[in-house]
């Protein structure tokens, strides 16, 4: 990467990405009349108070419900939504306030693909364009060797025989395939780095694990770094070496995969571990304790934001907010309960 | 060109009624185009010149087919080359509204905020006015002639091709495809013009169809009024105003006829508007 | 099959039930010769993915395919009534009373300019005119109790609710006249996992107490193989696979049924090597001659290319259409 002006920060050569206390508040459209009456703003806090690092080959999980903050965390790391509070850096390089010449440098290293296979391509762009299309945008390679790199990276995601896909318009491609469009779209700058926001949920069940094991093979082949965003936490299992769960813009706990599944501590995490379906009928079922609904992120509960529904909230969980602390070595949580 | 045109045709009328629609509205227009383009070789009289011995307001027959006018001139000859003003003027309006219509609204509406709010408040402000009376208010103003007409039409509807540009504008930008363009680094002109615009193509032709067959009707009007153009220049908007004058001395052919024309022109554009908006629509849906 | 005819009659009978598209681009075979029983209290799983048939089968039990489907095939007899012969008073009586059906997006299903107490009125007192406003309020809140929602709701609109609620809202109406099966067509798709577990929880609390039927249509297989009595497995609109859950777990015997199992994560297992099923969905519009699955299955033989093969049962209560069991009786 060319050399950026940015602040270098503590060293860690294995680290890819750090976001530290990253916020992004979405102010609430208000009426005209409120707006005259009340004085105070509202915000949608999608995202408050994120921090954590990303090392270089893994694949870290953000999971969590719907509305916890965790593809707004994605776009973040991106710069396609500008952070309220908090620093991103890439390669200990700063790139929150980079400036947007600076960091379309950056752009070809972090990429990102989409939930939706039907909308993540442009509709009047046959795929070979598409997929090509960022090679122009950079003057990279245009006519003769543009074509070749689109062919190169078509075989790659296995899209063959790829002249044949080349000419075709998304419609006229499967879910599966536009994912692997999408994500040819991707890899053709060479990014180090691949945001994936939920990338198989709106694919077949019985084709997911054809873009999951794709995904992990590129990994292997290109040296790729993902943040892995999903609701599912059977498919996170699968896929993650690190997990972090959000609720309500905050993470509740983070850790190696093995040690989270297996010993979760956070209430919430443990929570949505009794509630993910198994595929065994003979499996006994314990209904959750929890009790309510999400609330909603314009009114953030006090103290610890998840006290509302806990089964073992207590009186400092109203008044204080835990911070994300190391129970093991690897292992964070925020909660009252371990940090007696 | 017929060897491209006529499988065009058959994968048009394999749409059911829209294709079909499509095609006798083109049908329509085109008929009306080329006799317009042919008419001064197919013309039995002269159509502007006024004989010296009129035979005035005589009944439609073998010799005129739709009559005289009052002046003695042959109605039929005006018919077959009275269409060209009414082409000139909507199709000149089009071209102004796309030129300036198309390029306001993709950019307003891209670029969000107090320039969206005060464009459209500009827009909003012209659609207010009945077109009708606003085109003759600015007709009134710049003078006679095709061009006037055109520029009057023009100016009454940019505010639909905003409307229709800035709604499309707005629901794509919110796409994650646009969002992609963005994470690759693309410049927001690049977007606009590569990500944005083929897709509000479907919707600027439906207006654009809309917008023909109201400039014809629109340019009637104006003629009816006076803001036309000269007498010279053989016209179905004057053989209306000078028909519906003659309505009461019986002589209903002067104005039927280039009324039959002038609907029928409209209503050509009309149904290719019909027609294209419902093939162009749903195939993107897929 | 044929067993089953000496035991007292099942609460819902379906055979052979085909339904037949008719779209611009050719002919629709949506759900063929589709034939199951349901149970007083039973759950039945039907589990499928895009192209399964699997909406299309429980809109037709209530005699709802949308145009341009058509049942061109099969008979339905609940209660000894056959659906599909009745007059259109009777089917409407059918609908939302003795089989009701919970829709998959609760977001749309409910009108937004009605506040839910008038749902529930309009529901009740359509089938039962001579209800009063008043009492039809005082049912709807007691059944907001049973599905766990504060009775004060009743007064809002659909709007004010989250998607959780709204979807207990739709079971409250579905309930709301006490059938005997309630159908519920991707109940939990749009829904977060933990209000899943609480919605299908609350399915089942209900079953026990009131002892209707449920018939569970969704593309998770998870979820069918824990809470289901039996399943239904669709592919292309057929019936593939049907089995008790148990029996469908431990031998599961369709390539397709082993397929699906395969390649869904499962987080009691400590390491796991999931494989897809190769190939794409099917195209229903040209769908392969002989058995529907041939293209994607790894036991193809050659009979499998030219003949689809008939449901064969491979042991009690058992069925599998596949010609690798064309040693066993077909049914």
């Amino acid at each position: 990467m060319s050399p950026v002006p940015g602040r270098k920060s503590k060293l860690n050569e294995t680290e890819i990405i750090r976001v530290e206390h990253l916020k992004k508040y979405f102010p609430v459209e208000k009426g005209f009349l409120e707006r005259l009456l009340t004085r105070t703003k509202k915000y949608v806090k999608a995202v408050d108070d994120a921090s954590f690092s990303v090392q270089r080959g893994e694949v870290f999980t953000l999971a969590g419900e719907s509305g916890c903050g965790k593809s707004t965390t994605g776009k973040l790391i991106l710069r396609l939504v500008s952070p309220t509070s908090g620093r991103v850096f890439f390669n200990q390089t700063d790139i929150t306030d980079m400036s947007k010449e600076a960091f379309r440098l950056c752009r070809r290293r972090l990429q990102i693909i989409f939930q939706d296979p039907y909308a993540s391509l442009n509709p009047r762009m046959k795929i070979g364009r598409a997929v090509g299309h960022p090679l122009e945008i950079h003057g990279l390679a245009k006519g003769a060797e543009e074509k070749e790199r689109v062919v190169e990276i078509l075989q790659r995601v296995g899209l063959t025989p790829p002249e044949q896909f080349m000419g075709l318009y998304p419609y006229q491609l499967s879910g599966g395939q536009r994912q692997r469009a999408a994500m040819a779209r991707a890899l053709i700058l060479a990014p180090e780095f691949i945001v994936a926001d939920e990338p198989v949920s709106m694919i077949d069940v019985s084709l997911r694990t054809t873009i999951i094991d794709l995904m992990l093979e590129l990994r292997k082949d290109l040296g790729l770094t993902y943040l892995f965003i999903t609701h599912d936490l059977a498919i996170a299992k699968y896929i993650s070496d690190r997990i972090a769960i959000m609720y309500l813009g905050k993470i509740v706990e983070m850790g190696e995969k093995q040690e989270i599944f297996s010993n979760p501590i956070h209430p919430y995490t443990q929570a949505l571990m009794v509630a993910i379906p198994v595929p065994n009928p003979k499996r006994k079922r314990t209904s959750s304790e929890l009790k309510g609904e999400v609330p909603s992120a314009i009114n953030i509960p006090s103290g610890c934001r998840f006290h509302t529904r806990c089964p073992y909230a207590e009186e400092k969980c109203k008044e204080a907010e835990p911070e994300l602390i190391a129970v093991k070595p690897g292992h964070l949580v925020a909660c009252h309960r371990t940090q007696e | 060109m017929l060897s491209s045109i006529l499988p065009g045709l058959s994968t048009l009328a394999k749409r059911g009624l829209a294709g079909w629609l499509i095609i006798i509205g083109a049908i329509f227009v085109a008929a009306i185009v080329v006799m317009t383009a042919i008419s001064p070789w197919i013309v039995p009289y002269n159509p502007t010149e006024i004989p010296s011995s009129p035979k005035i307001l005589a009944q439609p027959s073998t010799q005129h087919l739709f009559g005289t006018n009052d002046l003695g001139q042959d109605v039929f000859s005006r018919v077959l080359s009275g269409g060209g003003v009414m082409l000139q003027v909507s199709i000149l309006s089009v071209i102004v509204c796309l030129a300036i219509g198309v390029p306001l609204g993709l950019f307003a509406s891209y670029a969000g905020g107090a320039t969206d709010r005060v464009v459209g408040l500009l827009m909003d402000s012209i659609y207010a006015f009945p077109g009708l009376v606003l085109a003759i208010a600015i007709a009134a103003m710049l003078g006679r002639g095709v061009v006037n007409m055109a520029l009057s039409i023009a100016v009454v509807y940019i505010p639909s091709y905003f409307r229709v540009i800035r709604s499309q504008v707005l629901s794509i930008k919110e796409m994650s495809y646009i969002e992609a363009a963005n994470a690759v680094g693309a410049k927001n002109r690049t977007i606009l013009t590569r990500y944005i615009l083929p897709n509000i193509v479907p919707s600027i032709v439906v207006v654009a169809t809309v917008n023909f067959a109201d400039a014809i009707l629109t340019a009637a009007g104006l003629t009816f009024i006076g803001l036309g153009v000269p007498v010279t220049i053989p016209d179905w908007g004057q053989d209306l105003t000078n028909g519906q004058r003659l309505l009461t001395s019986g002589a209903w052919w002067v104005i039927t006829f280039p009324g039959i024309m002038i609907i029928l022109l409209a209503l050509g554009f009309t149904l290719m508007g019909e027609g294209l908006s419902e093939t162009l629509n749903p195939r993107l849906e897929q | 099959m044929s067993g089953e005819n000496r035991e007292k009659p099942h609460l819902l009978t379906v055979n052979n039930l085909t339904v037949e598209y008719w779209a611009r681009r050719g002919r629709i075979r949506a759900v063929e010769d589709v034939s199951f029983s349901l149970d007083k209290g039973e759950t039945l799983g039907v589990v499928g993915e895009s192209g399964s048939g699997k909406s299309t089968l429980g809109l037709s039990l209530i005699h709802l395919v949308p145009y341009p489907g058509r049942i061109i095939n099969g008979t339905i007899i609940l209660e000894g009534q056959a659906v599909l012969k009745l007059g259109k008073e009777k089917t409407r009586d059918l609908r939302g009373r003795r089989v009701s059906y919970v829709f998959q997006d609760p977001m749309t299903s409910l009108n937004p300019v009605e506040r839910i107490k008038d749902h529930f009125v309009e529901l009740i007192r359509t089938h039962e005119p001579k209800v009063t406003k008043a009492d039809a309020i005082t049912r709807a809140k007691k059944l907001f109790k049973d599905v766990g929602i504060q009775p004060e709701r009743i007064d809002d609109y659909p709007h004010q609710l989250s998607g959780g609620m709204r979807q207990r809202v739709m079971i409250a109406l579905a309930l709301a006249l006490d059938p005997s099966i309630v159908i519920a067509d991707e109940p939990t798709t749009a829904l977060d996992v933990i209000v899943q577990a609480k919605i299908l929880d609350l399915l089942k609390t209900l079953q026990d107490r009131y002892g209707m039927a449920l018939m569970l249509i969704t593309h998770d297989l998870s979820i069918v193989l824990e809470r289901s009595d039996k399943i239904i497995v669709m592919y292309a609109g057929r019936i593939v696979e049907r089995a008790p859950s148990s029996t469908l777990y431990a031998q599961t015997q369709h390539p397709y049924s082993q397929g699906l199992l395969k390649s869904i994560p499962n987080i009691e297992l400590a390491e796991q090597k999931l494989t897809a099923i190769g190939g794409s969905p099917p195209d229903l519009l040209h769908p392969p001659i002989g058995c529907r699955f041939w293209p994607r299955c790894p036991y193809i033989m050659e009979i499998c290319k030219i003949k689809e093969p008939p449901l064969f049962e491979t042991s009690v209560d058992h069925l599998v259409r596949c010609h690798l069991y064309r040693g066993e009786k077909a049914s």
